[in-house]
């Protein structure tokens, strides 16, 4: 089995984890509902979780111990999507993210369920029912705030408009698509693409939310290979303060 | 050395004393997080988290440990997903101590397919169905906010998962 592929698989899922994870906790303590507080505060845990667990299996793989990994690097050294990057904005935007980024997510894992690479299958069956409840949450409130009021609607029109590009990004083809493909790790992100815009047309079908022609669309690419915005470094930054002021602290 | 006497129902017996820290009433092995014990040349215990972010594990791993050595049992613990965790795994006699302790245990999976038909809870203070889902992320990962229509109060479930 190729594992320079599966690598590239692995740090590229565990990195929008940690990435998004990051940005949904900046959500606690500042959500426009308490509830909302608390749901985007438990997803950032799933999130940071799962990252900590796909670091694991690299680790395993030879790679570094996980914590090395996830705030030692900088950030041309990151394969998160620029999409989990972007700053939370306003809750539109953060909701609009949270419903294009877990939907992919359960599609991969899904999918990945059925992995010939045994530790990511057995990881993968055990997230995918967790991510139920994230992509729940998440298109109970497209649902419900895609058909609420006008103002509603329009705020979270412009944000698909702008986020869909970027949500894109999430398929940026690998060097090892084949490989992967071939040895049937993974149904390559073209296969996954396809299924991820029938559920999110699914979905926003039910809203009065309008989905431009995917044709007119250019997707984001570049984080898969290090190219980032200028968002993330002072993520990471932020992300690493503690073990840079004292590596040897417990928290 | 393994003394002759030591068996795997032995720790079992002995795992029964080791709790869920977030929920006092229910042991590691009612939870179902412990999904194999074998004994080789050492005692081995696989153990699996309730939710792959679940905080508590390395505390968990270590209570397990702890309360072997009391019994004068070394054991290696190994925190695996071979087996994964579903809440069907909650043994009745835990779901019997969830629901004591007010928590609402999990329904049978097996119950529903969609999760957005998940609307009805039992509520464990008057055990009517006449509830609402308020919140599928509760205070812990593993626990829902619903609220009963009836007694006009909020309860928390075990997610079923
Ligand atoms: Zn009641």
């Amino acid at each position: 089995m190729n594992h320079e592929a599966i690598k590239e698989l692995l740090y590229k899922m565990a990195d929008d984890q940690l990435i998004l994870g990051h940005r949904n906790s900046e959500w606690t303590g500042f959500g426009p509902l308490l509830e909302e507080d608390i749901a985007f505060s438990s997803m950032a845990q799933d999130k940071i979780g799962h990252s900590l667990a796909l670091y694991t299996i690299l680790h395993e793989l030879g790679e570094q111990d996980p914590d090395t990994i996830a705030f030692t690097r900088n950030a041309d050294q990151f394969h998160n999507t620029v999409f989990t990057e972007l700053p939370n904005a306003e809750y539109d935007f953060s909701l609009i993210r949270h419903f294009l980024y877990d939907t992919s997510e359960a599609l991969r894992f899904e999918i990945l369920s059925q992995s010939s690479f045994e530790p990511l299958a057995q990881l993968a069956i055990k997230v995918r029912g967790e991510l139920r409840y994230h992509t729940m949450h998440a298109n109970t409130w497209i649902k419900q705030l895609g058909s609420a009021t006008e103002e509603s609607i329009s705020k979270l029109q412009k944000s698909l408009e702008y986020a869909l590009p970027y949500a894109l990004g999430l398929f940026e083809p690998s060097l090892y698509e084949s490989k992967l493909i071939n040895e049937k790790v993974f149904e390559g992100e073209k296969a996954l693409e396809e299924k991820w815009k029938k559920k999110v047309e699914e979905v926003i079908a039910q809203t009065q939310l309008q989905l431009p022609n995917w044709k007119t669309l250019t997707p984001h690419y570049g984080g898969r290979i290090g190219k980032h915005s200028e968002h993330l470094q002072p993520l990471l930054d932020e992300m690493s303060e503690v073990l840079r002021i004292d590596p040897t602290a417990e928290w | 050395m393994i003394p002759e006497a030591v068996t795997i129902e032995k720790i079992y017996q002995w795992l029964e004393e080791v709790k869920d820290p977030e929920i006092p009433v229910l042991s590691l092995v009612d939870l179902g997080v412990i999904t194999n014990v074998f004994i080789e040349e050492k005692v081995k215990i696989e153990m699996t988290p309730t939710f792959v972010g679940c905080p508590a594990i390395d505390y968990m791993k270590n209570d397990i440990i702890d309360t072997l050595r009391k019994h004068g049992q070394e054991a290696e613990v190994e925190v695996t997903f071979r087996k994964p965790w579903s809440s069907d795994l909650i043994s009745e006699k835990g779901k019997i101590a969830l629901k004591k302790y007010g928590l609402a245990p999990p329904p049978d999976r097996k119950l529903f397919t969609d999760l957005e038909i998940l609307e009805n809870a039992e509520c464990p203070r008057c055990n009517q169905t006449n509830t609402e889902l308020k919140n599928p992320f509760g205070p812990t990962l593993c626990r829902a906010i619903y609220y009963c229509n009836d007694c006009k109060e909020a309860f928390e479930q075990f997610k079923p998962v």
